[in-house]
């Protein structure tokens, strides 16, 4: 079949303006490429102005200054390896007096320029106990050093899991402590793909957002919704989508669902945003007040120059006026089009993972989804959970629940060596996953199809949780 | 319908799934004339399903009634019939992410076996990617190929009757993403590289034995694969249940001058537990990069 095709290599180009993700050993940050801007990461400052026009993946070397170099090409043969090692440690003493070098010494190293592979080298051969290791505990030791002093980055091209795996490692607040795992299955049980409509209710500063989108490749649609002023999209520009993945980006305020909901939604020009019209009339009564107060003075001063100013802030303040309204209808464009899109109760699918309780939302979003679609709500914690499974029982309209969590594993895999990783994440959040069903009113339909056994004893008052 | 795109209306030729109770759904193919046996009586094609809306109940002659479902890979995994031992969800959603699969990847795997992972994988490539999928067993390349058909995704998917490891996955340098099941993924590793675009891309290998793990590790350093790393997960299902605990009797309060309460002699709390028994072990997923070359 075809061989190679040529990678468009404008794709594969860093250039300014590119969202990345900077990598060194198993630490990730994504940064945004830009001119003359420092950069911190791991403890090291630079600029990424010798990146721009390099490929993604390429490795670079900190210089001293700041500057990126390329890596030279890697050396296939481990240099750092020694002939002599011990059968086991019975004769090591861990006195910390085995290390000749001091801190003051590797610095003055550090400062004449040596790599960090040469610095290792140096603490190899500064070590008095380095030859009576164990070739396993002589791998262990350069492997650490390795980290310590090799201060490579490579740069990297976003992508869902390297951002998803850098939130979980830096700021697992930000993201409701919703690990890469979990975030995979709630792509894969919403059924995300390209051409369905799917709405977003997240506070996770726009990582499953994001994921979503990626999923969806630009086709279809995305709506989120949101509480408050705005919706958080910072984790999404992470992504560096191109610019036609936006369009298919659409949002909607949670405190308008009532009213899209009871069809009492206004759209004309002249109400688009409440909060908007007073401001924008303070501002017209604000600018009638200094129209007023204007002719005041000018009968006081004729200074020509004076006149000339006047006309200057009156041309400005009319045209940020224009300006802002201009922005009004943008908005109630944007949030007519939303509401377009949700008016027909027919989205494909529902995806919510946030700090909110999730019954009410759950149960205030299904409302806009079709009938035979999946939705997933992923909460921190695993009560409010069973109260929306509860809620959903005796409502109806869904089937299929499941609360479910999973369980994550790493393995060191070395000849001889293999056995789990020492540390292993505690808990990645839960999911209740189900599919929507056509709304059903009557409820004897749920004692018929229940999934509980029967309570044996007659139910007596309900202690309710707190 | 088809399984890379959602439709509203039920169509003769579709594949639905009847949803009849937890744990107990049913594929079926519609045609026009045919009847199909629930546990609640049979469901007339042409009056029950052809015309109806996806999610709709549908009362069966005995008098009750089921659910039709829109299919997803999902809900395929759960019931497709067996040929192999198949992927389930769990690991499937991982490998996706891992493998960084979206609309427009190009995607090996091997062996097909049943078709749960591929089902999965021209969902989520779909409809500018394309996946090549390699099977040894002839009957088995076969069925994977008629049910792409059914399903309505046979212009996105290749299926290659060949062993992976001799001939390889009968393309080269245009693969985002290399996915291995077989007994010796080791011995497809040389394979999987020369698959993978120049550019580099992404392999995971799916081993049941740690045996086949570390061997499987030690060749992809071999050949300069980097970022290897071995991970399993497992989902624990809560079962959401009222539970009535019973309080105990201390006997009257000495010094209490209240009426003794004899009203509640329990308390009802609303929990989940697991259940008896879990899925322990499916397989070892082994992930890794192939870097420019």
């Amino acid at each position: 079949m075809a061989e190679s095709v040529n990678d468009s290599d404008a794709e594969s180009r860093i250039s300014f303006g590119d969202y990345v993700v900077l990598k060194r050993g198993d630490v990730f940050k994504s940064v945004q490429v830009e001119n003359k801007k420092k950069v911190i990461f791991e403890k090291q400052w630079f600029f990424l102005d010798n990146a721009v026009g390099q490929l993604f993946g390429t490795r670079f070397e900190i210089e001293a200054g700041g500057s990126l170099k390329l890596k030279a090409a890697k050396h296939s043969g481990d240099s750092l390896d020694s002939k002599e090692a011990g059968q086991d440690n019975r004769h090591i003493l861990d006195d910390g007096k085995s290390q000749k070098l001091t801190r003051d010494d590797i610095e003055t190293l550090k400062e004449q320029g040596l790599k960090g592979q040469e610095i290792v080298q140096q603490l190899i051969d500064n070590s008095t106990t380095f030859k009576d290791k164990t070739e396993f505990a002589q791998e262990k030791y350069i492997k650490k050093k390795k980290k310590k002093y090799e201060s490579d980055i490579t740069i990297l091209k976003p992508s869902t899991r390297l951002l998803a795996m850098m939130y979980h490692g830096r700021e697992p607040g930000k993201i409701c402590h919703l690990r890469y795992d979990t975030l995979a299955q709630i792509l894969t049980l919403g059924n995300i793909h390209a051409g369905s409509k799917i709405l977003v209710f997240e506070t996770c500063a726009g990582l499953v957002l994001g994921s979503v989108m990626e999923r969806m490749g630009g086709f279809g649609s995305v709506i989120q919704m949101y509480p408050g002023g705005g919706p958080t999209r910072a984790g999404m520009e992470s992504f560096g989508f191109p610019s036609h993945f936006h369009e298919t980006l659409h949002e909607f305020p949670l405190c308008k669902v009532n009213a899209l909901l009871a069809g009492t939604l206004d759209l004309s020009e002249k109400d688009a945003d409440g909060n908007r019209r007073s401001e924008s009339s303070q501002e017209t009564s604000g600018v009638s007040e200094e129209r007023s107060s204007e002719p005041q003075s000018m009968e006081v001063s004729v200074d020509p120059q004076e006149e000339m100013r006047r006309v200057e802030r009156e041309r400005l303040r009319e045209q940020k006026a224009q300006e802002k309204k201009v922005k009004m209808e943008e908005k109630r464009k944007k949030l007519a089009s939303a509401a377009a899109l949700l008016e027909g109760r027919n989205a494909d699918g529902l995806v919510i993972a946030s700090r909110f309780h999730p019954c009410p939302v759950l149960m205030g979003l299904l409302k806009f989804i079709a009938p035979s679609r999946p939705f997933v709500v992923y909460c921190q914690y695993r009560e409010p959970l069973i109260e929306c499974y509860t809620k959903l029982r005796e409502q109806g309209g869904a089937i299929s629940l499941r609360l479910t969590d999973s369980w994550l594993r790493h393995y060191q895999v070395l000849p001889n060596r293999t056995h789990p990783v020492l540390l292993m994440s505690g808990g990645g959040g839960y999911l209740l996953s189900g599919t929507t069903v056509a709304a059903d009113a009557a409820k004897t339909r749920n004692q018929h199809k229940s999934e509980e056994p029967v309570a044996k004893r007659l139910k007596l008052d309900e202690i309710s949780s707190a | 319908m088809s399984f890379v795109e959602y439709s509203e209306i039920i169509q003769e030729g579709d594949v639905v799934i009847i949803f009849q109770g937890h744990e107990s759904m049913m594929p079926i193919k519609v045609q026009s004339g045919a009847q199909t046996q629930t546990r609640y009586g049979a469901i007339r094609h042409s009056s029950d399903l052809i015309g109806q809306r996806f999610g709709s109940k549908v009362t069966c002659s005995k008098g009750g009634w089921v659910y039709v479902l829109h299919p997803t890979p999902e809900l395929w995994t759960v019931n497709l019939p067996h040929r192999t031992q198949i992927l389930y969800t769990t690991d499937i959603a991982n490998i996706t992410l891992m493998l960084e699969l979206k609309p427009g990847s190009v995607v090996c795997e091997s062996g097909t076996g049943s078709g749960s992972l591929s089902h999965s994988i021209l969902r989520t490539i779909a409809p500018t990617g394309h996946l090549h999928t390699v099977e040894f067993h002839a009957q088995r390349a076969e069925k994977a190929m008629q049910e792409f058909k059914e399903h309505k995704v046979s212009h996105l998917v290749t299926v290659r009757n060949q062993d992976v490891c001799k001939d390889g996955f009968g393309i080269t340098g245009i693969a985002d993403a290399v996915f291995l099941d077989i007994p010796s993924p080791w011995e497809a590793i040389t394979h999987a590289k020369s698959a993978i675009k120049r550019k580099g891309g992404r392999v995971c290998s799916f081993s049941p034995c740690i045996e086949q793990v570390q061997r499987t590790c030690e060749a992809l350093l071999d050949h300069g694969f980097e970022e290897i790393c071995t991970l399993e997960v497992l989902l624990r299902v809560h079962d959401v249940r009222t539970v009535t605990l019973p309080l105990p009797d201390f006997g009257p309060e000495e010094d209490s001058t209240d009426i003794p309460n004899t009203g509640n002699t329990s308390v009802i709390c609303r929990t989940a537990t697991p259940p008896r028994e879990m899925a322990g072990h499916t397989g070892y997923l082994t992930f890794a990069t192939k870097p420019r070359d």
